[in-house]
């Protein structure tokens, strides 16, 4: 085995945060008076710079490195660049409301910035061992950070919850990956993998490669959320401080989207067909479960995990639907998605205030009256999320939808529109408290400047990608045609 | 295309947009008088860019007119272009839309105190957004506007609406968003049968005849929730009674125009053999409008519920119109669609006049108006009579056309279709005399005082417009002839190339 410089090249950002997260750590534990302010720059600039790093070693192939463990392509490099701007838009939201609590440790942003590095590893692992070592890196980061104001009881608890259930679904996940390297005949590298499964299928191998299938898209379903393995979604939202609820739902649902396109699209692309009715159901239940769920809920954060959770599998079904527009579709799904759910729980962040957590959807009463501006904003992702034109999440309705039909299941795509109709009523009930009721407290609301300017720049992005989507749009079809050689 | 006529199209739709936004910033009521001026400003120069339209218009030319049009790429990934155009049919509905506009923010100017800047912002983009409609000719464009033009209106009825505005501001946005969605996943579908979204493109395609069916229920669906239609029109009576006045009116005079609009752009020349075959079911559900909900109307007790009952059953009138395929009755059923537009709109703007000083929408409540408010009775007179279709009022232009067209298919559909012209008359005059006529019915009645200049304005300006189109409908009728002559000329030539099953 010799080594080849060269291969640093690709993995130029992955090293970068990796050894960043170890400078971070030794000059936070030294120079103590001052490590927040430290850390929390720091780590910004890490983002800035990885994102660089990221956008200026992007080339239109594919690049191998470290024998073909590694892949640095363009869905990759997208999903990475997406993963650093969530992350930076979480750690600005989140920032205020973990100093009121005294919960701004630099340890938090240590842990996010280690979280992200797992995110960057699973999004560009070409192997199975390396997919799994990125998804403990990140699943082991979140849980410490879901539990991180430890006084408290309930994020305590959640944090056992997530990390009971996490681990679970990363053992069937290994489970599933076992099944594949034996089915296959030894192969840890997707691609690999891929030719192994086109070389062999004859009844045993499918057989046993079928039962890796199935534990593959178990574990891949926890970690998007989805039903029948949504049930930690709500809990652990509601429990988790509202800054780290923010991380929970955006940059690790890019990483989960990248597991499912490395695993099941770069790898296993010619079982589809046992792949894709899996995901079928799972798409379908999630969508009802979570729509129906959400109309229930009074309790603003969890809300919004059902709501991510008919999200997720709405960005299923444009993956299950195959082919270039489906993929793409799911990318700019999973993409607006993110963007949609930072500004929802940024709004979330900025009605709490020192000892209040907006909590109840209640709390968005009379909004209108506090702050047009903020209200507007949250109506706009409201209304994005409802799938309402001209925002964003229209598009990435409209996009799944069109891969749906395309696909010929025109069944699924009414049900997903009847879901959708259900999801419209507790959307608009959040823009009916903050536009039709009166105020219950008018304390005027208070937002440093960054928060202002962030969720005002979120804001018009939903917006303005609802009325020129093109760009993005183009973007995602394009990396996904080159990596992943698909037609259509 | 390459003219040096300005995009008065993309004019029309954005300077509204762009003007609302803009009385949006203006903020909090304080400085309600700026935005109020902003908007009027904003209202009238929309309007403004429409007149060229008119101008540049050649009554000659049937299909979209060329020098007019407006084609540009918009999401190419889609496959969707920003493709705006008119022809003869959605040439007045422009017009129209922004000259309502103008109104409304004139109705609003002194009644709506509260949050003036977001009253007025929301109907300059939702004027807008209704513009796109009608000018739209790429499928996808069309539905974007149709939907976003939900929001405004949500909006609207929400929060500056009556007591029970949640509710009626809920079913609003739901029963219409039901309808479009299916009608997305329709759209959706041609494309992936053709290859397109244009709608011109849509209509050269032949498609097979169950293709046809399927897509002929998306749309009576969706347009038919917009129209409305019975069985599915009771968002309506809650929108309307439930709308601040100025909702009201674009409600009526607009918003139901796009379900109407939706049919003769869609339903007619894409699926023209599931038309024909399911004429029945339509013919019958306008009838059914016209005759039941004329009765229904008879017993409102509440002036507003009054008015949106009539406006299903003047929509019937539409459908019908549409749905009897002959030029008669297409063109009749356009008229009847402008003349609707100015008449409810003025309906409601009157009992909006009397709203505002009595706070009460009940007949009986009422009584003897004309002593204390002889002005207003004279104008609230002519438009219950253009309501209730008399001769020389725009209301009896369309009601008659479509009758006389109904006569050339069947003695049975004319029949039941003329009674409207007895139950129209009976509801309108009926609550007419029960509010205004008879001796002062309560102290309040006795204390009313007179219209003033603003609202003396309004009501002349729609007044002029009621009478002009009822005595000289040339100009209306003129342009249509042309295009909606083509439409039918390819509906059935279209019809015939369908290979049989």
């Amino acid at each position: 085995m010799n080594f080849d410089v060269s291969n640093l090249y690709s993995a130029t950002a992955e090293i970068f945060v990796a050894i960043m997260v170890l400078a971070i750590m030794l000059a936070t534990a030294f120079a103590r008076s001052i490590a927040r302010g430290l850390a929390y720059s720091f780590v910004q600039i890490t983002l800035i710079v990885a994102a660089f790093i990221t956008y200026f070693t992007l080339d239109a192939g594919n690049d191998f490195a470290f024998h073909n463990m590694f892949v640095h392509d363009q869905p990759g490099g997208i999903l990475k660049m997406m993963v650093y701007l969530s992350m930076m838009v979480a750690l600005i939201y989140g920032r205020g409301y973990l100093a009121d609590r005294k919960l701004d440790r630099p340890e938090y942003y240590l842990l996010s910035l280690l979280s992200t590095l797992g995110m960057m590893v699973m999004i560009t692992a070409n192997h199975l061992l390396v997919l799994y070592i990125g998804l403990e890196m990140m699943s082991l980061s979140l849980y410490a950070l879901v539990a991180f104001d430890r006084d408290a009881v309930r994020s305590t608890e959640a944090g056992m919850k997530y990390f009971v259930l996490g681990a679970l679904a990363s053992g069937l996940l290994l489970y599933g990956m076992s099944m594949i390297y034996g089915a296959t005949g030894g192969s840890l590298e997707l691609p690999a993998v891929k030719e192994a499964v086109l070389g062999a299928k004859n009844g045993n191998m499918t057989m046993v490669l079928l039962f890796g299938i199935v534990f593959l898209v178990a574990g891949i379903s926890f970690k998007l959320g989805v039903a029948p393995f949504h049930m930690w979604v709500p809990d652990v939202y509601q429990g988790s401080p509202t800054a780290v609820t923010l991380i929970l739902s955006s940059a690790p649902k890019l990483a989960a989207f990248a597991l499912a396109m490395r695993l099941l699209v770069g790898a296993l692309p010619d079982l589809a067909g046992q792949w894709q009715s899996m995901l079928l159901f799972v798409a379908a239940a999630s969508i009802v479960l979570g729509n129906f769920a959400a109309l229930a809920q009074h309790n603003i954060k969890r809300m919004l995990a059902y709501s991510g959770i008919s999200h997720m599998g709405f960005m299923l079904l444009g993956l299950l639907s195959g082919g270039g527009t489906g993929y793409s579709s799911a990318m700019f799904y999973v993409i607006a998605y993110a963007l949609m759910t930072l500004a929802a729980f940024g709004m979330v962040v900025l009605l709490s205030r020192e000892g209040f957590e907006a909590e109840n959807i209640g709390d968005f009463k009379g909004l209108n009256r506090r702050s047009p501006w903020f209200a507007l904003l949250m109506l706009f992702v409201m209304f994005s999320m409802a799938g309402i034109p001209f925002f964003v999440g229209f598009f990435a309705k409209f996009s799944v939808l069109q891969a749906v039909i395309h696909a010929g299941h025109l069944w699924i795509a009414v049900l997903a529109v009847i879901m959708s109709l259900i999801g419209a009523f507790y959307y608009l009930r959040v823009v009916k408290f903050m536009y039709f009721d009166e105020p219950v407290n008018n304390t005027p609301l208070k937002a440093s400047g960054e928060l202002l300017v962030m969720l005002s720049l979120n804001g018009m992005a939903i917006a303005l990608l609802g009325l020129m989507p093109g760009a993005l749009l183009k973007w995602c079809a394009e990396a996904m045609k080159v990596a992943f050689t698909v037609s259509g | 295309m390459t003219t040096d006529i300005p995009p008065f199209l993309s004019l029309a739709i954005w300077i509204p947009i762009l003007g609302g936004l803009l009385v949006l910033a203006t903020g909090p009521d304080t400085n309600a008088r700026m935005a109020r001026v902003a908007a009027l400003l904003a209202a009238i120069l929309g309007f403004a860019v429409t007149i060229p339209l008119y101008i540049h218009f050649d009554p000659n030319i049937a299909a979209i007119q060329p020098h007019l049009e407006e084609n540009r790429i918009w999401i190419e990934h889609f496959n969707v272009n920003y493709h705006l155009g008119i022809d003869g049919i959605s040439l007045w509905f422009v017009l129209l839309n922004s000259f309502i506009t103008v109104i409304v923010v004139i109705a609003g100017w002194e009644s709506i105190q509260t949050r003036v800047a977001q009253y007025m912002a929301a109907f300059l983009i939702m004027s807008g957004l209704m513009n796109g409609i009608f000018s739209a000719l790429d499928g996808v464009l069309f539905y974007v506007f149709f939907e976003a033009s939900l929001i405004p209106l949500y909006l609207i009825i929400g929060i500056w609406g009556g007591p029970n505005r949640v509710y009626a501001a809920f079913k609003f946005f739901l029963f219409t968003l039901a309808g479009s969605l299916l009608l997305l996943l329709a759209l959706i579908y041609l494309h992936d049968k053709t290859g397109s979204f244009e709608i011109l493109e849509w209509h050269k395609t032949v498609l097979p005849m169950g293709v046809q069916i399927l897509m002929f229920f998306a749309f009576l669906v969706a347009f038919g929730v917009k129209v409305p239609m019975w069985p599915v029109h009771t968002w309506l009576p809650d929108a309307h009674v439930e709308a601040p006045t100025g909702g009201s009116v674009v409600l009526a005079a607009i918003a139901l125009k796009l379900g109407a609009y939706g049919f003769v752009r869609f339903a007619l020349p894409i699926v023209p053999n599931a038309c024909q075959e399911f004429t029945w079911l339509v013919v019958g559900l306008s009838l059914v409008a016209v005759v039941y909900i004329g009765f229904v109307v008879l017993v409102q007790t509440d002036m507003k519920k009054l008015v949106a009952y009539s406006s299903v059953s003047h929509m019937g009138f539409v459908t019908l119109g549409f749905f009897l395929h002959n030029q008669l009755g297409i063109e009749g059923a356009l008229v009847q669609m402008i003349s609707h537009g100015f008449v409810s709109g003025a309906m409601f703007l009157c009992i909006g006049v009397l709203y505002d000083r009595v706070h009460s929408r009940q007949i009986a409540d009422y009584g003897g108006v004309v002593n204390t408010m002889p002005k207003f009775a004279a104008f609230f007179m002519l438009f219950a009579m253009a309501n209730a279709g008399l001769p020389a009022t725009s209301g009896f232009v369309g009601e008659f056309t479509v009758i006389l067209a109904a006569m050339q298919k069947s003695f049975l559909i004319t029949f039941l279709a003329a009674t409207t012209l007895i139950l129209g008359a009976a509801y309108t005059l009926w609550m007419y005399k029960r509010v205004v006529f008879g001796a002062v019915g309560n102290e309040k009645v006795a204390g009313l005082t007179d219209i003033n200049q603003r609202e003396f304005f309004f009501l002349a300006l729609l007044a002029v417009c009621v009478l002009a189109m009822g005595l000289y409908p040339f100009p209306f009728t003129d342009v249509m002839h042309a295009s909606v002559n083509h439409l039918l000329e390819h509906v059935n030539g279209k019809m015939l190339l369908l290979p049989p099953l």
